[in-house]
């Protein structure tokens, strides 16, 4: 795999060159990464990318961003050849070596990154870049097995025995395997709920994995999970805000991917997902305490009515949206506490999860 | 028997004389603090000696002299070389509020209403009890008259404190000496700044300054050529409102109300007399005497479904885009100026007239506010620039297409000078102070209409200048990334030396195949001939020392309240 990395680098860098020396003028593709260029592919329910690519011909507005993609690719290059790794943030401040192709800001060394990543059709850890992020919390019925860093061996780690606290899920989640007798999969947007069902240690009462996911689940988290779903052949279910951004940004990215990172989608999404959180029956169903949408929510309902390729093939969900439109409020999680802090245990996650008719896909 | 209450309060009502309700309201005209007393007093002189010295189309020579007393004490004197005053006059227009040539007739001048050099003399005499002196001559073969003056306040009278003959070498003019109380700064709204920016819009002035510091200045004139003269206009029908139409009526020589309205309006001739008089259903023939209020007042009806002519406006006297941009160009050094005089027009019947310059870029500060300068009829406008039109009209306009910043409703950014002067036979000031203009929707929107023509032509230089930086930034780009990709691709591929330079040097020749030759757009401070360094400096040069004082003001306010605290702990 690496090998192969390897060449395509080279290669990218070999037609440059050639171009150069025949006094041609060298171009670079990449894929362009936005909703505009993916649709859903339904068979295997994931954003895969359409053709569209822009194409940049160096001259004198280009000459600096050829220059800051040739030498990050150089940077790959090092990193893969000497079995290594560089965190983004690091990627950034080796730049910092470059004089003045240095960047900037952080955000303008990931972007070359991303695309890089979509130039060679590879996820960045194959380039040898990993993610700041941690890859989010795990409760329950888990025994996930890793190698010890240092010696190698294998090593069993119990989800159930961190008292209040939690599991993390590590950057690359490739090396591990799992045990579980859970039935299900939570992933939960909010850490204060998530607290909430390990402190009252719902996951005993319902056998399942918890999971926190804190907003919109990180690459690891949804490969973490993909893979965890389909090894032990369980169901994932999510938990979310009743809001377009729950909607949209956090369930529709775990489940079927995003724009931005549609060239690795395939891997790191979670197509059997079912959206078990607060949909707009159920702000009504269960009378909760509702905020007026803001104008963000509203202008991000209508984008996703109209350009998101997952909602176009999803009926329940254009339902829900317009529903949603029709009202003009979102409920957050923590809203069931109207009926009592533990309504959420009691009644709630019980109810749901007997009753697939109130899921959405 | 008792008196009733209100017998009681009859008792205490009397008239209240002119001269005694300014006198309460000194901040009406111009004397609220110290600072802006010794301006006031200044420029009242100063406009009175243009004004005189311009309808007698002598050149004017000012000399302008502060002194210093003693704390808080200055003496002005303003002399200059105009007609003079002859000797039964002079009483009455320096000692007595509102008395002048000025008010009853609609013509450009600097002066308006005839309060103001009064009310300098009179503020002197509260302040310092003394009198002011006056020396005027009138021809070289007759003698100077010299004067003490103080206003009697009960009765807004002149009271003469002494009246001579004397000896004077100059063949005609006047001189005013006053001694008030006041406060002199150099910098921000002071004389040094006003006397300065009259020099800009007056060009054919020549000012001798000595400030209280003993430091002489003249600004000499720069042309020869007096401004046109202005002639006096008689009042336009759509100006005139019912309080004057019926004092007009009142006073009127002629015999019937169409040979009123022909002669004691402009723009009026017997078929539209005619037209008016019917409309209001009078016939042309009655005594204007004769006609009571609610006549006048369907006189006023029918003049607004008149059609009347606009009022002639050859009446004004711009300063013309040439001197203004030259006056500009003395004060600013920048790289770029323009000026833009609009055609004249009419405000509720009163003509007048739109003048603006921009100076941008060069030395001026980039990320601060516009500065604002602002004139009426030549005069420098120094105060309350936040109540009037002109600063209205600025920050209504929108100057981001015009290559400056700016957010809503506020002055624009950038390193650029504003210069907006309005002329006009009767400019209509929010307060006899004559610091600001009032918000007349026609004067708003001309200003705007002269802003935008002036900012139109400073968008084609901004533009330009952005183009060429722009070009520049790319030419530096391919000098600086040219070598990164050479080196991106050297340590991908393991290139040799020679296959590096190679690369560099095939990439330089591709990329710079395409780019044509440069304009030359820098600024270069030595291309501005006109700018007069020392000039600019006037009314600037103290900023520093006047932030000092405040920091000063602070500690010793600080050390007060030390000393309180201090204080009330012993006594505990």
């Amino acid at each position: 795999m690496a090998k192969k990395v390897l060449l395509e680098i080279k290669k990218t860098a070999e037609d440059i060159y050639k171009k150069i020396k025949k006094k041609k003028q060298p171009t670079l593709s990449t894929p362009i990464r936005a909703l505009s260029n993916v649709s859903y592919n339904v068979k295997d329910g994931f954003f895969e990318l359409n053709g569209k690519e822009k194409t940049r011909t160096l001259t004198a507005s280009s000459v600096k961003a050829f220059a800051q993609a040739l030498r990050m690719m150089a940077l790959s290059k090092e990193l893969i050849k000497n079995d290594d790794i560089a965190t983004k943030r690091e990627a950034y401040y080796v730049s910092k070596n470059w004089e003045d192709a240095s960047f900037n800001e952080q955000v303008d060394s990931d972007t070359v990154m991303d695309d890089i990543e979509a130039m060679l059709g590879v996820n960045r850890e194959q380039i040898g870049f990993i993610p700041e992020e941690k890859g989010g919390e795990i409760a329950g019925d888990l025994i996930v097995i890793d190698k010890d860093p240092g010696t190698g061996k294998n090593i069993k780690i119990d989800c159930k025995k961190f008292g209040s606290g939690a599991y993390s899920i590590p950057s690359s989640v490739e090396q591990l395997r799992f045990e579980t007798k859970a039935k299900f999969v939570l992933a939960i947007e909010t850490a204060g709920m998530f607290q909430r069902l390990v402190k009252h240690k719902y996951w005993k009462k319902a056998n399942c994995i918890l999971i926190s996911m804190g907003g919109v689940p990180t690459r690891s988290c949804r490969r973490f999970i993909r893979r965890l779903g389909d090894e032990k052949k369980i169901p994932v279910y999510v938990f979310t805000d009743g809001d377009p951004y729950g909607y949209l940004n956090i369930y529709r990215t775990f489940k079927v991917g995003s724009g931005n990172a549609a060239h690795i989608n395939e891997f790191f999404c979670v197509p059997k997902a079912k959206f078990i959180g607060i949909t707009p029956q159920d702000i009504v169903d269960y009378k909760l305490p509702t905020h007026p949408l803001k104008e963000v929510d509203i202008k991000r309902l209508k984008d996703g009515l109209k350009n998101d390729p997952f909602v176009q093939h999803h009926k329940s969900w254009q339902k829900a949206l317009k529903l949603l439109m029709k009202m003009r409020v979102r409920a957050e999680q923590q809203a069931l506490a109207k009926h009592g802090l533990n309504f959420v245990i009691s009644n709630y996650l019980p109810e749901k999860i007997k009753n697939p008719k109130s899921w959405l896909d | 028997m008792a008196s009733t209450i209100a017998e009681e309060m009859a008792k205490k009502q009397r008239e209240i004389s002119v001269a005694e309700f300014f006198e309460k309201n000194r901040h009406l005209l111009g004397f609220d603090n110290k600072r802006k007393a010794l301006l006031t007093a200044v420029k009242e002189a100063v406009d009175n000696a243009l004004d005189a010295c311009e309808e007698a189309d002598i050149l004017p020579e000012l000399v302008v002299e502060v002194i210093e007393m003693g704390e808080d004490r200055f003496r002005v004197i303003v002399e200059d070389n105009g007609p003079g005053i002859v000797k039964n006059q002079i009483p009455r227009i320096f000692a007595k509020l509102l008395y002048g040539s000025k008010f009853h007739r609609l013509k450009q001048s600097r002066g308006q209403q005839g309060i103001g050099i009064s009310a300098s003399v009179m503020y002197a005499q509260l302040t310092t009890g003394r009198a002011s002196r006056i020396i005027s001559k009138i021809a070289p073969d007759k003698p100077a008259h010299y004067y003490e003056l103080k206003v009697d306040t009960a009765k807004n009278k002149p009271r003469i404190l002494k009246d001579a003959e004397q000896e004077w070498d100059k063949p005609h003019g006047v001189r005013i000496e006053i001694d008030l109380e006041a406060s002199y700064i150099k910098a921000g709204q002071s004389v040094d700044s006003y006397l300065k920016q009259t020099a800009i819009v007056n060009p054919h002035v020549t000012i001798t300054y000595v400030n209280p510091k003993a430091e002489q200045i003249i600004f000499p004139r720069v042309t020869e050529e007096m401004p046109k003269q202005t002639a006096e206009i008689k009042p336009h029908p759509y100006g005139v409102e019912i309080g004057l139409l019926l004092k007009m009526l009142a006073n009127t020589q002629f015999r019937t109300l169409q040979a009123f309205f022909v002669n004691e309006f402009s723009r009026v001739g017997s078929g539209t007399a005619k037209r008016i008089c019917e409309e209001a259903l009078i016939p042309p023939s009655t005594k204007p005497k004769r006609i009571h209020r609610e006549e006048a007042e369907k006189l006023i009806a029918a003049i607004k479904k008149t059609k009347i002519i606009s009022p002639p406006t050859d009446c004004i006297s711009p300063i013309g885009e040439e001197l203004l941009e030259k006056g500009l160009r003395k004060e600013v050094n920048a790289e770029y100026y323009c000026a833009v005089t609009r055609s004249p027009s009419v405000y509720r019947g009163n003509p007048f007239q739109v003048e603006v310059a921009i100076a941008y870029g060069g030395d001026q500060p980039l990320q601060q506010s516009a500065n604002l300068l602002r004139f009426a009829n030549r005069v420098p406008l120094l105060y309350q620039q936040g109540g009037c039109s002109i600063f209205r009209s600025v920050t209504q306009t929108n100057w981001r297409p015009y290559g400056l910043t700016q957010s809503n409703g506020a002055l624009p950014v950038g390193p650029v000078t504003i210069a907006v002067h309005i002329a006009s036979v009767w400019v209509p000031f929010t307060s006899e102070s004559k610091e600001a203009i009032a918000h007349y929707p026609e004067i708003i929107s001309e200003i705007k209409l002269a802003l935008q023509e002036a900012g139109r032509k400073l968008q084609k230089y901004t533009l330009k200048k952005r183009r060429v930086g722009e070009e520049l930034k790319k030419r530096s780009h391919i000098e600086k990334y040219i070598p990164h990709v050479a080196i991106g691709l050297k340590e991908i591929l393991d290139l040799k030396k020679v296959e590096t330079q190679k690369v560099e040097e095939q990439l330089r020749k591709m990329l710079e195949k395409h780019r044509g030759k440069l304009e030359e757009l820098e600024f270069d401070p030595s291309k501005s001939v006109e700018f007069d360094e020392e000039f600019a400096r006037i009314g600037r040069e103290e900023k520093k020392e006047e932030e000092e004082e405040k920091v000063e003001e602070k500690e010793e306010v600080k050390k007060e309240v030390k000393k309180e605290k201090v204080k009330s702990k012993k006594k505990k």
